[in-house]
């Protein structure tokens, strides 16, 4: 049904928390949203708005309570938990706002976290695992601990933890906002080249600076799409190559 | 791929493990405590069990064992008044034994023996012994062993010749540099050719006696025939005792009765006891039966290890409750982790398998040193005790499988409580 080159499609979809009676939260309220292959969109919004929610939801940590979701053609608003985990370890790369690097893993091995859940041999990848470190510029630092890095190195590794299993799409929370600005524009660069490389990305921030790199702003408020902002056309060679 | 995924779950688990030290040895402290236990006490119970096991086994479990006792002391003095005069009669007879043979069904042999204590001589050496009046039949018996010669024979018996065999710790003694074999030993007054020499094994029934005379060596026995001990030595012995003489007179102190198979001692045995009975009027005879003592000591050695697998058993609850508790604060603390690993496409059964392997490695790694530890201590306790210790396949594969078992088992909860989790709620866990 889903054709074309929507990687994302949302149809009508709620997210209602069950608190009991009048204390229900409906979080999201019937969404409708399509994001194009290879397209880099921006969600912001107030405090509450419904941002993570829908985050979650994307990234298959969630299911919408109401609605649909088509990820990559497939539905997967219905999908049980093992094919949830499978979807999130094949097709979404995740950066959070605060890394979440596994602390007694080195660097090399966070990047490989991903490719063991997918019973891949993490050795025969050995090489694109290092290629991934160098791209993020932690080629020298493969055997270095979470601790012993700098939130920006830390949060480069979590983009390359992102790519090791090449997703269709990565999802980033707030990647920029326990970062100083310096290192917050690095890592937003890197994000940048990712897009421009066809990799799709969905990223929620406070920040209109940040959001001005993307093609597309949608704003929520209370748990819907206020209003959408195109900030440039989805670029030729993206939308051709949807893959 | 599956084995390696396997491997790596299983170094990321002693990886964790690592992370606190102190915390993952204590925690294994309880289950090497408990495998340790489990095989140590086997160890010491199975040489206990072993050790008087051989011993019954040694007297024959198809024997029946009669022994002449010296009645209780009011029993004496109605013995002294009997018409034998100052003279003490008692124990086992001849006719008794004659009256075994034809009277008990299942009765194969009846061997009748005279145990009397003298010194046995031999140039300047003199052993104090038991001279044992017996039948070429004890061979049978008894399942004694010749090493040299030949034992008794008939011809011996009914001559009434003066020849004997003596056990190998006796011939040691009396003949340091010579060969014992064709010499003659004295004792009391006459003089007995040894014709052979006699494995003996050991006996507890003679053990006992020997006991009451202190400081003698156990396997100092010579045999002779039954008819020379009788010419020899006569029915009356006489014994100084605090300044008084005393006189006994025992016909045979010892009567083994071989039945012809298990089921005919089981039945015997009641019907011995009716015979003697009738034919004693004082308790001056005892009855063992060498199968049920090993019987008892096959119950007495279930019920040991019942209880010894039940206090193993609660060490190594104790010791599983403490890695649930260890891995249920393990779970808690690293929340956060698992919310990550789910995020990354871990599976439920992912988060699973690595909280179950790291509380199996915990418990098969207090396994390993608890087996160590269960296998060195019965040989620690054997080199400082006289206890005998048998360590046994089974009971280390027992207690190392148990192991194994509860740190499964009781790795379940918490692993199943990690798996549970909701990756959400994990990943916003601090
Ligand atoms: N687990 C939850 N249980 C109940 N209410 C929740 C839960 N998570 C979020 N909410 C509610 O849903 C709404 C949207 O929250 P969220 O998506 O976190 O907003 P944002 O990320 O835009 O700040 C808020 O009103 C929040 O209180
Ligand atoms: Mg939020």
């Amino acid at each position: 049904m889903p054709a074309d080159s929507a990687i994302i499609r949302i149809r009508g979809v709620e997210k209602r928390y069950v608190l009991g009676g009048e204390a229900d939260v409906l979080a999201l309220r019937g969404v409708d949203l399509d994001v194009e292959a290879g397209s880099y969109l921006a969600i912001m919004g107030p405090s509450g708005s419904g941002k993570s929610t829908m985050l979650n939801i994307l990234g298959c940590l969630d299911r919408p309570t109401a609605g649909q979701y088509f990820l990559g053609g497939e539905d997967v608003s219905r999908m049980p938990d093992d094919q949830l985990s499978e979807a999130r370890g094949l097709k979404i790369g995740f950066i959070f706002q605060s890394y979440n690097l596994i602390a007694q893993l080195t660097v090399l091995e966070n990047i490989q976290v991903p490719l063991l859940y997918q019973g891949k041999d993490v050795r025969s990848h050995f090489e694109s695992c290092l290629e991934l470190a160098k791209l993020v510029g932690l080629g020298d630092r493969l055997h270095h601990r979470p601790s012993q890095l700098s939130g920006g190195q830390q949060q480069r590794v979590a983009v390359a933890r992102s790519l090791v299993n090449n997703p269709l799409m990565i999802l980033a929370d707030e990647p920029t906002g326990n970062l100083d600005s310096k290192t917050g524009q690095e890592v937003l660069d890197l994000i940048d080249r990712l897009n421009q490389a066809g990799k799709t990305i969905v990223l929620v921030t406070h920040d209109d600076r940040v959001a001005s790199r993307s093609h597309r702003v949608i704003h929520m408020k209370d748990g819907l799409i206020d209003r959408e902002v195109v900030n440039r056309p989805l670029g030729p060679r993206a939308s051709d190559s949807p893959s | 791929m599956l084995t390696f995924q396997f491997v790596s779950t299983v170094r990321l688990g002693i990886k964790s493990l690592m992370l606190h030290k102190l915390r993952s040895a204590l925690t294994m402290l309880g289950i090497i405590f408990g495998v340790c236990s489990v095989i140590a006490m086997l160890a010491i119970g199975e040489g206990a069990s072993y050790e008087a096991q051989e011993a019954i086994k040694n007297l024959g479990s198809n024997n029946i064992l009669l022994r002449s006792l010296k009645p209780p002391d009011q029993a004496r003095q109605q013995g002294g008044s009997s018409p034998r005069g100052m003279q003490l009669a008692y124990g086992l007879t001849y006719e008794d034994g004659a009256r075994l043979q034809s009277t008990i069904p299942g009765v194969n042999r009846v061997l009748p023996m005279r145990i009397i204590r003298e010194n046995v001589r031999f140039d300047r050496n003199e052993v104090p012994c038991q001279v044992i009046g017996t039948l070429p039949s004890y061979m049978d018996v008894t399942g004694a062993g010749i090493v040299r010669g030949r034992f008794l024979a008939h011809l011996d018996e009914q001559h009434a010749e003066n020849v004997c065999v003596i056990t190998t710790g006796l011939a040691r003694r009396l003949f340091p540099h010579l060969d014992p074999m064709q010499h003659a030993v004295k004792i009391d007054t006459f003089y007995y050719r040894i014709i052979g020499i006699l494995q003996e094994r050991s006996q507890p029934e003679q053990r006992s006696q020997a006991g009451a005379m202190e400081g003698q060596p156990l396997d100092n026995n010579v045999y002779i025939p039954l008819s020379v001990s009788r010419t020899r030595f006569g029915e009356t012995l006489i014994r100084r005792s605090a300044g008084s003489f005393e006189a006994e007179e025992v016909q045979l102190h010892q009567i083994t009765v071989q039945m012809q198979d298990l089921a005919a001692v089981e039945t015997a045995d009641p019907q011995i006891r009716t015979l003697l009975g009738r034919f004693h009027d004082q308790n001056d005879y005892e009855i063992i039966v060498p199968l049920q003592l090993l019987r008892q000591a096959e119950q007495t050695k279930r019920i040991f290890n019942i209880v010894l697998g039940s206090i193993a058993a609660i060490s190594l609850l104790v010791g599983g409750i403490g890695i649930m508790n260890i891995m249920l604060a393990t779970v808690t603390e690293r929340t956060r982790e698992i919310g990550i690993r789910r995020a990354l496409g871990a599976k439920r059964r992912d988060i699973t398998t690595q909280f179950l392997v790291e509380t199996v490695v915990l418990s098969v790694g207090g396994g390993l040193v608890g087996v160590l530890v269960g296998v060195l201590t019965p040989l620690v306790v054997s080199q400082l005790t006289t206890m005998k210790t048998i360590v046994t396949v089974w009971s280390v594969l027992l207690a190392f499988g148990i192991s194994g078992a509860v740190g499964i088992v009781f790795g379940l909860y918490p692993a199943s409580a990690a798996a549970k989790l909701d990756p959400i709620e994990a990943l916003r866990h601090e």
